[in-house]
């Protein structure tokens, strides 16, 4: 598309059951009940001029420019702050109106300098406005009684001109209803007044802001502005795309100048954000330019050998030969692949079909093996379906939120955002954390309980919570009775109903007071609507699938499932987790969670490759890394994923990677899993690729090519690359074909194409003939499994405990500004806010050790050792420290333990024993790994063939 | 591979099952082992010393190699 501005109505939507009919200069339109007149006369086409209002903001009636006139009225009502009412008549441009908006217009320019910059660019909604009404200068004396103040460049990536701001309170309004954070006010009266960050000694940095971009984009005038527009200048064409960060899946446009992207600004008609960003989305995409992008394939006949660069043809001829090799001598079994949660659905299919068809094996795993492979067992086994139950939207008919082991304001910003505005209207909050988390207690929102677990005791918590349902006649019978199996409740019931589940006996485990358990118990079987949240603090623990299927019985217990309002939703962490999942990536399953076992599916497959799968289920990440220790592995094609980094007990994957004949590594960056490759395949960025990404609410949204790949082909290129240098006769020229592969192949998928997206604008799975636009919300009339499945979930208590040499529990999470290994954002001016991992401590533990913040600290435990800065924070309970793993220098993973969940092998990063004391310099280890990977990252630049 | 390893996931497997009761926990370990592990797992556990291994993951795991003679 060009460049236009994203349609704007002046007002929010309202949707009401009633409607109203009125005229806008003459013309006949019918809104919902409560809509503004300013809004009914843009969708009959009138656009009234404004400055303060848009459609992303509640009216506020303060510019003045809006004015109308209406038959039977007195004076020139705002039309922003005037309700639409059966017979008005409404006249939008009468001679007094225009009177009326020449004079404010004037004086508004009278306070606009006249060599704004944004005016000259055409991103000055002032100028608009002026030449709307007609005018070309005020009367009035420019700038005379504006006081002289700085620009605020302290953000990296917008500037804050006061000299530009008409006080219109767009941004204000904007980061308290939109964002919901509250760090922006105007400061002074009259003249003086100002937009003002935090407190009066505050910038735009220091302040509480939180970057999300709301405020830059609500202004009109410039005064708030990328820094990228002012560098580059305005963009003249816009795609629309979906970004790769978390799992909120937001919809932006891309907005270039020529071929060179300026902003990406949140689409308004994303259904996952809704017009929404945070700071990693809007902002720090800059990774995909930075000068450690590798855009060349490289080779190496050993890793203690520098890179040699070579073009595409002898990187497949040289992988395929060795691939091939490895596979006469050793069988299939001795190879495998890993589909990564941050490329597309298309080339996550790629990569699983290249194991499965080409390899001839099931050795094919995928990262969120490393995150939510839990839920993909848990909700299969409850539900039937591996997926969560909700849209986001539902999220806002809830009335009772329970957030269990996330941290949605840091990991799903732009979702917590619109849970935030829920609870700023009433509903109530459970939070169920080790950490205070900042939902707990924020501007308008505060938890009706905190309940700080132990870590490591998610299930007897929610045990104790379904005793409490249970023993006081709380759980909801009939829904019990109609959609699940009653013996399985009963049975279910009678175990959490035993005294020795009781909150005061559980009390010495969980060290959650009784009483609050007891209350917040209580609170969600009483909701109405009780909607439950989780992340990687349910999945990424030894019981992560028990937990998963003891939230289950919870809403089941409750009657919350199937219906707006309600559910279990999975707080996906990376863009596509859902998406891979989906896609066949897990060594069990074939595309839409069939089993590889299954005779039929397996068949149909058959059938459409042309080839014999293994009926025989692969082998996961951890026991690829085992049996490369003991000889059995030997090749491993990893895409987007870097395993040495985010796997747990970097030491024993360091040595699995090293046992390895051959390791390709197909990124962006050389990663650290890098250091341990034979072939370096370089990536494309989001940017660079067609395709579609699937949401933590399984919705399947378009991926467009913004630019050129850097390094000449998207990534499905790639892998069909190496699949021909095997042999393998693949001829995709489109990503489109390969998602016609996975609709023929995949139930779920039957009615969706790129075609179907493109005109719908997303669909969530399933859609088939059934469901043609999509299933928003699952288990509405049934469950998929036919009747929910309560499971007993016995709490078993992790292995790894503290003791004397380890007495401390380490947990590990994100934070906003960063994602997991940090690949993307450690390369943008996001580090600002994270220039390193630190570890949290309580005061009681800190003081015990003599350590104060900002010390080096010494974190061990019984598999490693690192050090890095301390804080010292009562966030985080006595006994409990807690750290972020984005650093490679700090390489949290070192330290955490192989101890993995009982029924999918996800690690358990949440829990390890470790002992905490003061240090004065990096670690042996950290120093040699330095050393390692700087010798491992040579290059030599040889004449491409 | 490592057989210390294998009897520590197969007793993992087993404990989460031990509530439904023995013979309904071999019956789920079983399953568990056929629908998750890599064959050449299922051989490391069956070749090796299954002295490790707690008696409902042990029984899991003879009821295996029946099945696979």
């Amino acid at each position: 598309m060009g460049y236009e501005r994203q349609a704007d109505f002046g007002t929010p939507e309202v949707l009401s059951e009633t409607s109203v009919t009125l005229t806008i200069d003459g013309a006949a339109v019918t809104v919902p009940s409560g809509t503004s007149v300013m809004r009914a006369a843009a969708l009959a086409g009138r656009k009234i001029p404004s400055l303060c209002a848009s459609d992303c903001l509640q009216a506020f009636g303060s510019c003045r420019l809006c004015l109308v006139e209406i038959d039977g009225q007195r004076g020139a009502p705002a039309s922003c702050t005037t309700p639409a009412a059966e017979g008005m008549s409404v006249h939008t441009a009468t001679e007094r109106v225009q009177k009326l908006r020449r004079g404010v217009m004037e004086l508004y320019l009278s306070d606009h300098p006249a060599d704004c910059s944004a005016c000259a660019q055409g991103d000055c909604e002032i100028a608009e406005q002026a030449k709307h009404a007609g005018i070309e200068t005020s009367r009035y004396t420019i700038g005379s009684t504006s006081p002289e103040v700085p620009q605020d460049c302290s953000n990296p990536y917008f500037d804050f001109d006061p000299a530009k701001c008409i006080v219109c309170s767009r941004c204000v309004r904007a980061c308290d209803e939109v964002q919901g954070t509250f760090a922006l006010t105007i400061e002074g009266r009259g003249f003086k007044s100002k937009v003002s960050a935090g407190q009066a000694d505050d910038s735009f940095l220091s302040s509480e802001c939180v970057s999300c971009g709301a405020c830059v984009q609500a202004c009109p005038t410039g005064a708030l502005q990328e820094k990228a527009v002012a560098e580059i200048g305005m963009p003249d064409r816009a795609v629309v795309t979906t970004c790769a960060y978390c799992g909120v899946g937001c919809t932006f446009r891309a907005e270039l100048k020529g071929d060179q992207v300026v902003r990406m600004v949140p689409w308004k008609d994303g259904k996952a954000n809704h017009g929404h960003s945070c700071v990693k989305g809007r902002f720090a995409w800059g990774y995909a330019n930075h000068k450690d992008r590798i855009t060349q394939p490289m080779v190496r006949e050993s890793i203690d050998q520098p890179w040699r660069e070579v073009g595409w043809d002898e990187a497949f001829a040289f992988t395929a030969q060795r691939l091939l090799s490895i596979k006469a001598k050793h069988g299939a079994g001795a190879l495998g692949g890993i589909t990564s949660s941050r490329c597309t659905n298309e080339e996550t299919f790629l990569v699983q079909k290249l194991v499965r068809a080409g390899f001839g094996t099931n050795n094919v795993d995928t990262c969120a093996r490393v995150c939510h492979s839990p839920t993909g067992y848990g909700l299969k086994t409850t539900f039937g379906t591996s997926a969560g139950t909700q849209d986001f939207d539902s999220v806002m008919q809830a009335d009772v939120i329970l957030v269990i082991g996330a941290n949605p304001t840091d990991a799903h910003p732009v979702f917590a955002s619109r849970m935030k505005r829920r609870l700023k209207q009433g509903a109530q909050l459970i939070v169920i954390d080790p950490r205070r988390i900042d939902l707990v207690r924020m501007p308008h929102v505060e938890a009706a309980y905190h309940l700080p677990l132990q870590p490591g005791t998610n299930v007897a918590v929610l045990t104790a919570m379904a005793h409490v349902i249970v023993i006081e006649g709380l759980a909801d019978e009939a829904f019990i009775r109609e959609r699940c199996d009653w013996d399985e409740y009963s049975d279910w019931a009678a175990y959490v109903s035993d005294p020795r589940h009781s909150p005061e006996v559980l009390e010495p485990v969980t060290r959650v007071p009784a009483a609050d358990l007891r209350a917040a118990a209580r609170l969600f079987a009483n909701a109405g609507n009780g909607a439950i949240y989780y992340g990687l603090g349910v999945t990424e623990h030894s019981q992560g699938s028990s937990t998963v299927m003891a939230i289950a019985n919870l809403a089941m217990a409750t009657g919350n499932i199937g219906r707006a309002g309600v559910g279990v939703n999975p707080l996906r962490g990376q863009n596509n987790v859902q998406g891979a999942c989906d896609m066949g990536s897990f060594p069990h399953e074939l595309s839409g969670y069939r089993h590889v076992s299954d005779d039929a599916a397996r068949a149909l497959f058959e059938a459409d490759w042309g080839v014999v799968l293994d009926p025989e289920p692969g082998l996961r990440i951890p026991n690829m890394l085992d049996a490369a220790l003991d000889g059995s592995f030997r090749a491993l094609y990893v895409q987007g994923e870097d395993i040495l980094q985010s796997d747990p007990n970097t030491h024993h994957v360091a040595a699995g990677l090293k046992a390895m004949e051959l390791v390709i590594v197909h990124d962006l960056f050389l990663n650290e899993t890098a250091d341990y490759a034979h072939v370096f395949l370089p990536g494309s960025t989001f940017l660079e690729k067609d395709g579609t990404f699937t949401n933590a609410e399984r919705r399947i949204q378009l991926v467009a090519k913004v630019i050129e790949p850097a390094n000449g082909l998207e990534d499905w290129q790639v892998t069909q690359g190496l699949a021909r240098a095997i042999g393998l006769d693949w001829n995709y020229t489109h990503p489109r074909e390969i998602m016609a592969e996975v609709a023929r192949l995949t139930p779920s998928f039957a009615g969706v194409s790129f075609e179907r997206l493109a005109e719908e604008g997303s669909l969530q799975w399933p859609v088939t003939a059934n469901a043609p636009h999509g299933t928003p919300v699952m288990h509405m009339d049934g469950f998929v499994r036919g009747k929910g499945k309560f499971v007993v979930t016995d709490y078993v208590p992790t292995d790894e405990k503290t003791g004397p040499r380890y007495p401390l529990l380490l947990t590990t999470g994100r934070i906003l500004s960063q994602y997991n290994v940090g690949a993307q954002t450690r390369r943008t001016e996001n580090v600002v806010w994270h220039e390193e991992d630190l570890l949290e401590m309580h005061p009681a533990d800190a003081d015990l050790r003599g350590l104060k913040s900002g010390d080096w600290t010494r974190l061990a435990s019984r598999t490693g050792e690192t050090t890095l800065r301390l804080t010292v924070t009562d966030r985080v309970a006595p006994g409990v420290v807690y750290t972020t793993f984005h650093h490679p220098a700090t390489q949290a993973n070192v330290v955490t333990t192989e101890y993995s969940d009982w029924a999918t092998n996800c690690p358990e990063y949440k829990v390890t024993a470790v002992q905490v004391l003061p240090s004065n310099g990096p670690t042996e280890w950290q120093e040699s790994y330095a050393s390692w990977s700087q010798k491992s990252r040579r290059i030599t630049v040889e004449p491409v063939e | 591979m490592d057989l210390a390893r294998l009897h520590h996931m197969a007793n993992q497997i087993a404990r989460n099952f031990a509530v439904q009761g023995d013979e309904a926990a071999i019956v789920a370990t079983l399953d568990h082992l056929k629908l998750f592990w890599d064959p050449r797992m299922k051989a490391a556990i069956l070749a090796g010393d299954r002295s490790g291994l707690e008696p409902i993951a042990q029984a899991a795991v003879e009821r295996v190699a029946g099945i696979q003679k």
